[in-house]
């Protein structure tokens, strides 16, 4: 192979080599370090003549600021090691692509068939040790995905460069397919299901992730047509029956609700709320689609949408994060005829990264401890810069967004990724949210080609973690391969009518999306052969239920084929007609000619077989809150409390994400001179319009510790007060939940899931917030060892995560949280009571499930109501939430640079303590800033359902009395200080 | 009636701006089109019906192999002669943020820009200083507008001093948020710089996202201390000043 190696290096000082020694010398290794110089290179077999080769650099090159060689030595003075970072064969390697699109470019040929692979290389400077190499390498590079190769000096200079490592992918795969025999033990029978369909050699696939009783439902279905299903129909049933893609907890019946949660909570509620709105009923299409819809304006309609991606980023925190919300923005150009994603939104749940800084104590998946898990710093910092790459590459904003910390999610993380779209109600003449593939349609894949990354994803995530997950279940997004084709579809080919029907490839790939539309046609017939793949060697169940990113299926009537063809192709989008939809009942896919697997939709869709859920009450053991120190001085409470990791500034987060892009930007995530993060914001997603959408989310796991009850009820409470007190009216919210749960296989988990189910029910339908999408993780557990070779289970407490959308009529009606005026008066609405179970003070305390906030919507839904008329005379509001109404108060004061003076006295309810006034977590309470100028009109609206508490003060400070007695006292520097430090240094 | 000036705005391999680019043009009396790169390429001529050009901020190729040098390649290869052309006529050229990098790697505008002195993406609001002569930054003065960039440090042209148009300076976005006025170690402060004649422009701001007033971060703070005082709050925020510029440079027929 005659290969070519492009390198390139800075002439000017290069900060990300300056930023990379500092952080290498934060961690502990490389001190001694005294230089680092980077390396971009790009290692191509594209045959290339000499002038060709020159073109290429200097395209590769921007000489103002860089030099570069071809196949040449790039460094010329003597480096003590150099690590050269490069992805594994297959996996997606955006740069090598575009450097491939160059290539094509410069020398005017279609370089489509050569290997562009890029690497970076990290030359180290100074006298480090083998161990600080090894160190700064595996800091640099993640095994599942990348390959790290460390060159010394005398090497590099014998080889004159580095080496040129160009590897395709070699697959000995078996590329047709293969019946497999049912007629087994009952033993076997299990093992296929969860272990995989055995290889000749005796390996398996990869889990199916069915049950027996699925497996003997497939048996007896196929025994009723007298043959075996092949290899690619148990796939297929596998995806198609998986907990990720059918939610069959879900969908099962359990004690007390015969149709399940999601029918008899989920969407009854909804059902009854719009029955009950009636005109004001804002719904359009709500569960049935890849987002739900709501009303914008007359012209125009929303569409949200949250998902998880826990189990990847548990893997490969930056592929887990970027796939999950290029992914989610996909459910938005899936949804209807097309959205555009006009918002992200992002929720981090992760293991305290300051519990165990050094991993001293590692978990392991496997007991030979080769494989360990990554510590909750390297799990943040891969989640945050995951969104930042997917978002910001994107153009869709990130206006909101969020972290919670706490060990349990050392094992798995919860990374939460949604998309706001915009819709216009007609397109092309036709209804936007309506959509139907017709028989006779072709099938058409849109976008990235066909790998073996992804493989097993949609199964993969509905078992446990542990050392057999698969690594093809990690997968790198492609941001811009995605953007070019959600702008030629959601801004061309949509309003030119080119399709009929469109949904988006996520999990179970092709496999499920086709599955999935066949139905609107009847059936489909596929040539699996005409499916783009991005090397040899797939065997047809691999690419047909594969996972590879960033592609969309059309239904594209034969007579607009060619219009969109000529399209695609000039926007730099491959399309690929695979197949037809048709009339029959049936999903058939041939692979040259041969027909591989023939099933009817409505087994696939309906033929699981349904086994109740048991469920039983958990026993609890009561954690009432360790006595505290009689003389506890509740200033330094209070700084306690702002700098710990789930209530401090996340400010690192927010800003380096672009919240503004689209130019919709109103109320920003971060707010007031202090830039705090702010629990909801409003984007204007159509600049002509005047209406914006705000976005808010909450949770709280720990109250799953007593009451999964009000967890839940009080994570619906919480989005609401935090989208009106962000300026929406309460008739105007709509809700999603996103149920993440662990330890699905025991009855007391699936009796706190109903709980939880209930709670929604009934929470919701009082507040009249209508759920329009949904989605649930169940199986968020850890099973590993410790260093010692102990087993070690950590399961996520249960949690739901409620995201609030809110139409506001005028966006300008929107609300910060930061002071804005010296005197102006402090309202608080909501009482306070004792309530410190599963609250971050307990947290701060040993922790304690004793007295969980409860939640009682039907008395505070009429208040909400009147709060939210009077809010238009405040300035300033706040949703009181994780760390009680000191919190709430300190980043109001934060934000506006500004102290206040408050006598908890006059904080109603049945509290009994400063302590408990300041950081118990009770719902339902609202700040409120008012100015002297508005305040009459205030009161008059709200009557006596707020109380005045106190005054924003001037200079920074910050006095909180019971009557005359002072209890706490602060400034606003020192509390501002104590939020922003703790994550300062990331 | 006049006829509305007419607006290029280029899209296509992950530009992303375009939308609100148009938008801010129209609003400013321009009648605007979006056109991908690949369609300037089928039809190359078409380009000489428009008297501004813009290039918008987005990620075209992702800033894969570098920002702008992908797309400026693609503009070089495929363009240079027209956009030759186009650039010896009275014409106006923006180029915002990744079109900025794009310009500068296709050549147009000197200097370059490498990554911030953080080496971390960043978004945040910054004041900037008309420094230059030229139509589009007429009467400019300090105004305050977001960044939102990963690659915004200018470096300086191996030979001869730019044109500046723009420095960042000290003013009330800084003001408010305690934030250093050099968001990225640019070189001599550098957020904006200009062809010779200075009908070229490259920022790394963003104008286009401060064209309202509810786009300034301090806006409810403002608006507070307007109603305290009795007064009208405002609609249109600083950088809108730029495309109402560009606008007024035809439609007044005001020449160099």
């Amino acid at each position: 192979m005659n290969t070519t190696r492009f390198d390139v290096i800075l002439t000017v000082a290069d900060t990300r080599a300056r930023e990379k020694m500092r952080e290498w010398k934060h961690l502990g290794s490389g001190r001694e370090l005294t230089d680092v110089v980077i390396v971009d290179s790009y290692t191509t077999d594209a045959v290339l003549s000499e002038g060709e080769t020159a073109s290429v650099l200097s395209s590769l090159v921007n000489a103002t600021m860089e030099r570069g060689t071809a196949n040449g030595h790039i460094i010329e003075k003597p480096f003590t090691a150099a690590i050269e970072i490069g992805y594994l064969p297959g996996v997606t390697d955006n740069v090598g692509m575009t450097a491939q699109e160059t290539i094509s470019d410069v020398t005017g040929r279609d370089q489509g068939d050569a290997l562009v692979a890029s690497s970076r290389v990290y030359a180290l400077y100074g006298n480090i040790s083998d161990p600080d190499i090894e160190r700064i390498k595996k800091s640099l590079y993640n095994p599942l995905i990348e390959r790290a190769h460390v060159t010394l000096w005398s090497q590099y200079e014998k080889e004159y460069g580095f080496s040129r490592v160009l590897t395709p992918v070699s697959l000995h795969a078996n590329a047709t397919a293969s019946a497999v025999s049912l007629a087994v033990t009952d033993d076997e029978l299990k093992k296929i299901g969860t272990e995989g369909i055995r290889n000749a050699d005796g390996t398996r696939r990869g889990p199916l992730a069915l049950t027996l009783a699925d497996m003997r439902a497939i048996r007896e279905h196929f025994n009723t047509m007298h043959r075996d299903p092949t290899d690619i129909e148990l796939e297929m049933i596998a995806q198609t029956w998986s907990e990720h893609c059918k939610h069959r907890i879900f969908a099962s019946p359990m004690a007390d609700i015969p149709k399940g949660i999601y029918k008899e909570y989920i969407k009854r509620a909804t059902e009854e709320i719009r029955k009950k709105k009636g005109r004001k009923d804002f719904c359009v299409s709500v569960f049935s689609d890849n987002s739900g819809i709501i009303e914008f304006d007359k012209n125009w309609l929303v569409t949200h949408k949250v998902e998880t991606h826990n189990s990847p980023s548990a893997l490969d925190p930056f592929g887990g994060a970027i796939t999950g919300i290029v992914g989610v923005n996909r459910d938005a150009i899936g949804t209807g005829l097309g959205a555009k994603p006009v918002a992200n939104m992002y929720g981090f749940c992760v293991g305290d990264p300051f519990s165990d800084p050094n991993n001293s104590h590692p978990l392991y998946r496997d007991a030979n401890q080769k494989e360990q898990m990554l510590p909750p710093r390297r799990i943040l910092d891969g989640v945050v810069k995951g969104i930042n790459s997917g978002g910001n590459a994107s153009g869709i904003p990130t206006p909101h967004g969020f972290l919670l910390c706490e060990d349990r999610f050392r094992g798995k993380p919860l990374v939460f990724a949604g998309t706001v779209g915009l819709l216009p109600r007609k397109t092309a003449g036709r209804k936007s949210w309506e959509k139907a593939a017709m028989p006779g349609d072709y099938i058409v894949s849109v976008g990235n080609r066909v790998g073996l990354d992804g493989i097993h994803g949609a199964t993969f995530s509905s078992v446990k973690l542990d050392e057999g997950s698969p690594a093809t279940a990690v997968q790198i997004g492609d941001p811009i391969t995605q953007k070019k084709f959600s702008d030629m579809l959601v801004k061309e080919a949509r309003d030119r009518g080119l399709y009929n029907s469109i949904t988006d490839n996520g999990a179970g790939g092709i496999s499920s999306a086709i599955g999935e539309m066949a139905r609107e046609a009847g059936g489909c017939r596929i040539d699996l052969e005409k499916v783009p793949v991005k090397y040899p060697g797939l065997a047809p169940w691999q690419i047909w239920i594969s996972e590879s990113q960033e592609r969309m299926t059309l239904a594209v009537p034969k007579g607009k084929w060619k219009e969109l063809a000529a399209l695609a192709k000039s926007r730099g989008v491959e399309a690929t007609v695979i197949g037809e939809f048709t009339k029959g009942d049936h999903c058939v896919i041939q692979w040259n000619g041969k027909t591989i697997l023939d099933l009817s939709l409505d087994f696939l869709h309906n033929g699981w077989p349904r086994e109740e859920i048991r469920v039983h009450a958990p026993e609890r053991i009561l954690r009432p809150l360790k006595a505290r120190d009689s003389a506890m001085n509740l200033s330094d409470e209070l700084l306690a409390m702002l700098s710990r990791p789930s209530v401090a500034s996340h400010l690192f987060i927010a800003e380096q994400y672009d919240y503004e892009v689209q130019g919709g930007s109103v109320t920003k995530p971060v707010q007031g001179r202090g830039r705090v993060p702010s629990p909801a914001s409003v984007t204007k997603p159509v600049l002509s319009s005047p209406a914006g959408v705000l976005m808010t989310s909450a949770l709280y796991p720990a109250y799953s510790d007593g009451d999964t009850y009000n967890m839940a009820a009080a994570s619906i409470d919480t989005a609401v007060r935090q989208a009106i007190a962000g300026g929406a009216t309460p008739d105007s919210i709509a809700i999603l939940d996103n149920f993440c749960w662990s330890r699905s296989n025991t009855p007391e988990s699936m009796y706190e899931l109903r709980e939880a189910g209930r709670a929604c029910y009934e929470t919701a339908l009082v507040y009249q917030t209508p759920y329009i999408s949904g989605k649930d993780s169940m199986h968020n557990d850890f099973h590993g060892f410790d260093r010692a070779g102990k087993h070690v289970d950590i399961s996520i407490p249960p949690t739901l995560l409620i995201s609030a959308l809110a139409v506001l009529p005028n966006a300008l009606t929107a609300m910060t949280l930061d002071f804005k005026g010296e005197g102006d008066y402090l309202y608080l609405l909501g009482e306070t009571h004792d309530e410190f179970g599963g609250t971050e003070y307990a947290a701060m305390h040993g922790g304690s499930n004793v007295g969980i906030p409860k939640v009682d919507a039907q008395a505070w839904a009429p208040l909400y109501k009147k709060y939210a008329r009077a809010q238009k005379y405040a300035n300033a509001a706040f949703a009181v939430g994780r760390g009680g109404l000191a919190t709430a108060l300190a980043k109001m004061s934060i934000g506006g640079g500004l102290g206040f003076d408050i006598d908890l006295k006059k904080v109603p309810g049945t509290w009994t303590s400063p302590e408990a006034a300041l950081f118990s977590e009770s719902q339902g309470r609202i700040v409120a800033a008012v100015p002297a100028r508005s305040r009459r009109l205030f009161e008059l609206l709200i009557g006596k359902n707020v109380v005045r508490i106190g005054r924003v003060t001037k200079g920074g400070a910050v006095v909180v009395r019971v009557k005359d007695e002072t209890v706490l006292e602060a400034t606003v520097g020192a509390l501002a200080h104590a939020f922003e430090k703790t994550f300062k240094a990331f | 009636m006049k006829t509305k000036p007419k607006v290029i705005v280029f899209s296509g391999y992950g530009l992303n701006c375009e939308e609100e680019t148009k938008f801010a043009f129209e609003e400013a009396g321009g009648k605007a089109d979006i056109v991908h790169i690949n369609d300037v390429i089928a039809d190359p001529k078409m380009l000489l019906k428009y008297q501004i050009l813009a290039m918008p901020g987005g990620f075209s190729y992702g800033d894969d192999t570098g920002s702008g040098k992908a797309y400026g390649n693609r503009l070089n290869n495929h363009l240079g002669e027209v956009l030759k052309e186009f650039i010896k006529r009275d014409t106006l050229v923006i180029g915002i943020c990744n079109g900025f990098q794009i310009l500068t790697a296709a050549g147009i505008l000197p200097g370059a820009l490498t990554y911030n002195e953080s080496a971390r993406y960043m978004d945040r609001w910054v004041d900037i200083e008309a420094v230059g002569e030229s139509p589009w930054t007429r009467g400019l003065g300090v105004i305050s507008v977001p960044i939102a960039h990963g690659e915004g440090k200018y470096v300086l042209p191996k030979e001869g001093a730019p044109n500046v148009a723009l420095k960042y300076t000290q003013g009330p976005a800084c003001e408010y948020q305690n934030l250093p006025m050099n968001p990225n170690g640019a070189a001599e402060d550098i957020a904006a710089v200009l062809s010779p004649d200075g009908r070229i422009l490259g920022m790394m701001p963003h104008p286009e996202r401060g064209m309202f007033f509810h786009q300034r971060p301090d806006w409810q703070k403002l608006q507070n201390d307007l109603k305290n005082k009795g007064k009208k709050v405002p609609t249109y925020g600083d950088g809108f000043a730029l495309f109402k510029n560009a606008i007024s440079y035809y439609n007044k027929g005001v020449k160099k």
